[in-house]
């Protein structure tokens, strides 16, 4: 089996050309060279992989010409087309980092060839670029060169061959936003208490799952006159018309249903149904209106408090559907209803 | 404008106008009660919802 | 209150004429075992299979999974309340069928239940591809109500483990394991120095197919309340409970429930276990409000330094869990919360429905919504006509190979919120 080519960046330090003073070094592309950390990375990979070259360039020089060193080395990358590309490890040097980053992310993004990094936490590169390349953890000065190569090899020639790739704590990348399962040592409930024992002895403790942080939006204005108002309903608790036309899920849905109620003054046992599968179907299966108010807005609309019902009704599962299914459905619903002329909607969830 | 029950979660993932309902499987109804007496029930959190759209709000707001 | 647990491992299942257990086998009259599961004149017919490990079966759709027990000496019976008289357990000695479960199967009202897979990747997420598994399908009568079924079904379940279990009253424990914890005084002069801990457990109680009892009592109709955490080895829990299959729990993870069973293992040495507090995930905000509010109140009188708290399904429970976190947390107390998480297939969404920054401590049980590939397996327990709409399956889930494209939400146990299993997710 023919090894697998890797192109390896790393910067004026580490090829040994020099510290500060020659910062400002122009890319430059050593074919069939392995330099400084890249020896520590062939060493790793064994026969499996080689560094078919290696690019150096100054930390000053990259970042101080930002488009043209992007330009040129992503020119040496394509004409090289390696399996991986690899960058740094960068330790706790933030323009180093920030090169290694950037250039990784572009290599992968424009040239479609998988990449991986390195560097501290801190370093400002990590932030940056850790949702999209993977980014491994190392120590914060190049005494961690060989615990870092120990990760980053692997990981790259994991890529390189479009394996999947485990869980970060496995790996030993930064989380990237990306949840992924892996099976444990040690059972949830064994984690649960040593965690506590941590926490209750004032311990560090690593939790597994940090709190996200939710969106916010401004609030839309009020409206002024409602008996001119149309008025749309939408709703997460699977209101469909009997038989569930649409299929959708039960739980994780994947669709939404656009039904229309022209004419609909009330919802019954025999029209309309529920394809939630988080709650108990047997009120909404009864009488849907208890979950989407069709027959009160009815009322509200001939007696005029609000201008119109509008004619169509969304509806989706929001039983363990993901946030980012339902942003998805959330955008399309809205553009229609925007297009539709609704001008205000009322949501219904379970 | 969001009728939900549990108006904690609509508060932690951001609705603006928030009106609380009656429970998750109902959250418009009330099967223990006759139809007609439901139906005002359902009417109610209607009209509450229809009024709190006609309010402005500043980030967040739950109309008990 | 002191428990002792005699452990039977049971090595094979056979159909015989004659029920017993014999140098680790259990042999099992079908006959003697319908009589019992049919007892309920609400059940028509119900047939029993057997699923070892390794076998290429696959069993769907699974609603309760039960170890056998028997209660040999000290207060009541098993699973007290429901198939046993009332009476307080958790104290004497109970023996145990190691090794294998009862498992109820067959057509059910709504959203069909979970998949067991025996052997393949299925197998590597449910906790019940490793036991001998005695299946029973079972089969209504006509024109009966849904929640008439469902709770058919499961009494039947419970009959027929109770009926199994008592095969074993006579016979030796291969293994006998103490549990004992203290009362509130003795404890404090027993082990001045530990930090005291508790067991907040959240048991499921949306309503059809998501509830619990509790000594036979709804879970829904509880406030929360105190238990000796022996009492749930002799079943004073057990599961109504299945969709979604993946983190609900089964009455088995009830019977050895791993945080009971790990806080024992810590018991007198790091920590001093004080109790099980149960709690409920009611559908009306202002219940989810009481029972949180209440918790917290019992950790604060049981003068708690820690707890940990286990959650059961997920949606608007997030948010009772959240409330009982931020509630306990407010009281001085340390929390470690379990879960498990919705992170959408390519597990990049939010993974909870509520969030707050005072849970900093949280175990996962891994995403839910991560998508295995289940082949084709040779013989299937049940049905599979429904298993396109349980929940975690879809419209594309029956591949045309045979094979099932499905969400870990499908499979029984797989990211119990217990912490049953090793699965998680960073």
């Amino acid at each position: 089996m023919a090894k697998i080519k890797v192109v390896h960046y790393i910067n004026q330090f580490f090829a040994q050309v020099g510290g500060e003073e020659k910062a400002d070094y122009p890319a430059e592309l050593r074919i069939g060279e392995a330099v400084g950390p890249g020896l520590a990375f062939a060493a790793n990979f064994k026969d499996e992989a080689e560094i078919i070259a290696t690019i150096v360039c100054g930390d000053s020089y990259f970042n101080e010409n930002l488009e043209k060193a992007k330009k040129d080395i992503l020119a040496m990358v394509r004409e090289q087309a390696p399996d991986v590309f690899i960058a740094g490890p960068a330790f706790n040097a933030g323009r180093y980092g920030v090169a290694c980053g950037t250039i990784a992310a572009a290599v992968q993004e424009e040239l479609g060839i998988p990449a991986v990094s390195g560097m501290y936490v801190e370093n400002p590169g990590a932030d940056m670029f850790k949702n999209q390349i993977y980014m491994v953890v190392t120590k914060n000065n190049a005494a961690g060169m060989r615990d870092a190569v120990s990760k980053m090899a692997p990981l790259a020639l994991k890529l390189a061959k479009g394996e999947t790739v485990g869980a970060s704590v496995e790996e030993g990348y930064m989380p990237n936003g990306t949840r992924v399962n892996f099976f444990d040592k040690k059972r949830g409930s064994e984690r649960a208490v040593q965690m506590l024992l941590k926490k209750l002895a004032g311990k560090a403790f690593e939790t597994e799952y940090p709190m996200p942080n939710f969106d916010r939006v401004e609030p839309s204005p009020p409206i002024k006159d409602l008996s001119h108002a149309k008025i749309a309903l939408v709703t997460s608790g699977g209101i469909v018309p009997k038989g569930n036309p649409d299929h959708i899920e039960s739980s994780s849905a994947s669709r939404y249903g656009e039904y229309d109620i022209t004419g609909v003054s009330d919802l019954t046992e025999d029209t309309y149904e529920t394809a939630h599968g988080g709650y108990d179907p047997v009120y909404a299966n009864k009488d849907a209106d208890r979950v989407l108010p069709v027959d009160v807005l009815r009322d509200l609309e001939k007696e005029g408090a609000i201008g119109k019902l509008h004619n169509l009704f969304y509806t989706t599962v929001g039983n363990g559907t993901s946030v980012a299914s339902a942003k998805a459905f959330a955008a399309e619903i809205a553009a229609k209803l925007k297009k539709d002329g609704v001008d205000a909607v009322i949501l219904t969830s379970t | 404008m969001h009728i939900c029950t549990v108006t904690p979660i609509s508060v932690t993932v951001g609705a603006n106008r928030i009106v609380p309902a009656i429970a998750i499987p109902y959250p418009l109804g009330n099967p223990s009660s006759e139809i007609e007496e439901e139906k005002a029930i359902r009417r109610k959190i209607v009209e509450n919802a229809l009024e709190a759209l006609t309010i402005g709000v500043d980030g967040q707001r739950i109309f008990e | 209150m002191r428990l002792e647990m005699g452990y039977i491992y049971i090595k094979d299942i056979q159909f015989s004429g004659e029920s017993k257990i014999e140098d680790g086998t259990l042999y099992v009259s079908e006959e003697s075992a319908k009589a019992v599961a049919l007892e309920d004149e609400k059940l028509k017919s119900v047939s029993f299979d057997i699923a070892r490990p390794g076998e290429s079966i696959r069993i769907t759709p699974v609603k309760d999974v039960i170890e056998p027990r028997v209660k040999v000496e000290g207060r009541g019976g098993i699973f007290p309340g429901v198939i046993s008289k009332i009476d307080t357990v958790g104290e004497g000695k109970t023996y145990a069928l190691k090794g294998m479960a009862v498992v109820t199967a067959g057509k059910i009202v709504g959203f069909q239940e979970g998949i067991i897979d025996m052997t393949g990747p299925g197998a590597d997420y449910t906790p019940f591809s490793k036991t001998l598994n005695l299946v029973m399908v079972c089969e209504a009568v006509d024109g009966i109500e849904p929640h008439e079924y469902e709770k058919a079904v499961r009494l039947a379940g419970l009959r027929v483990a109770v009926y199994i279990g008592e095969l074993a009253r006579t016979l030796t424990p291969d293994e006998t394991k103490v549990y004992e914890t203290c009362t509130l005084k003795e404890g404090i002069e027993k082990y001045p120095e530990l930090p005291r801990v508790a067991y907040v457990q959240m048991l499921q109680s949306q309503g059809l197919l998501h509830d619990t009892y509790v000594y036979g009592v709804d879970a829904k109709r509880i406030v929360p309340t105190i238990l000796n955490p022996t009492e749930i080895m002799d079943g004073a829990i057990i599961s109504g409970n299945c969709v979604s299959a993946c983190d609900k729990n089964p009455t088995y993870v009830h019977l050895n429930n791993p945080v009971v069973h790990d806080l024992f293992e810590q018991h007198g040495k790091t920590l001093n276990f004080v109790g099980q507090i149960i709690t409920n995930e009611n559908v009306y905000l202002a219940e989810k409000q009481r029972s949180s509010d209440w918790t917290a109140k019992l950790c604060k009188i049981l003068d708690l330094d820690g707890v940990i708290i286990s959650q059961e399904g997920f949606g608007n429970p997030d948010t009772d869990l959240i409330m009982n976190c931020k509630k306990i947390e407010a009281e001085g107390i340390k929390t470690v919360i379990i879960t498990d998480e919705y992170a959408g297939r390519d597990g990049k969404s939010q993974s909870l429905a509520d969030a707050d920054a005072a849970a900093d401590a949280v175990i996962t049980g891994g995403n839910a919504n991560q998508v295995v590939i289940l082949p084709k397996l040779n013989k299937v327990i049940g049905t599979l006509d429904y298993v396109t709409k349980i929940a975690g399956a879809s419209e594309e889930t029956l591949r045309g190979d045979g094979s099932l494209e499905v969400e870990l939400q499908v499979i029984t146990g797989a990211t119990n919120e217990t912490g049953f299993n090793c699965l998680s997710a960073r």
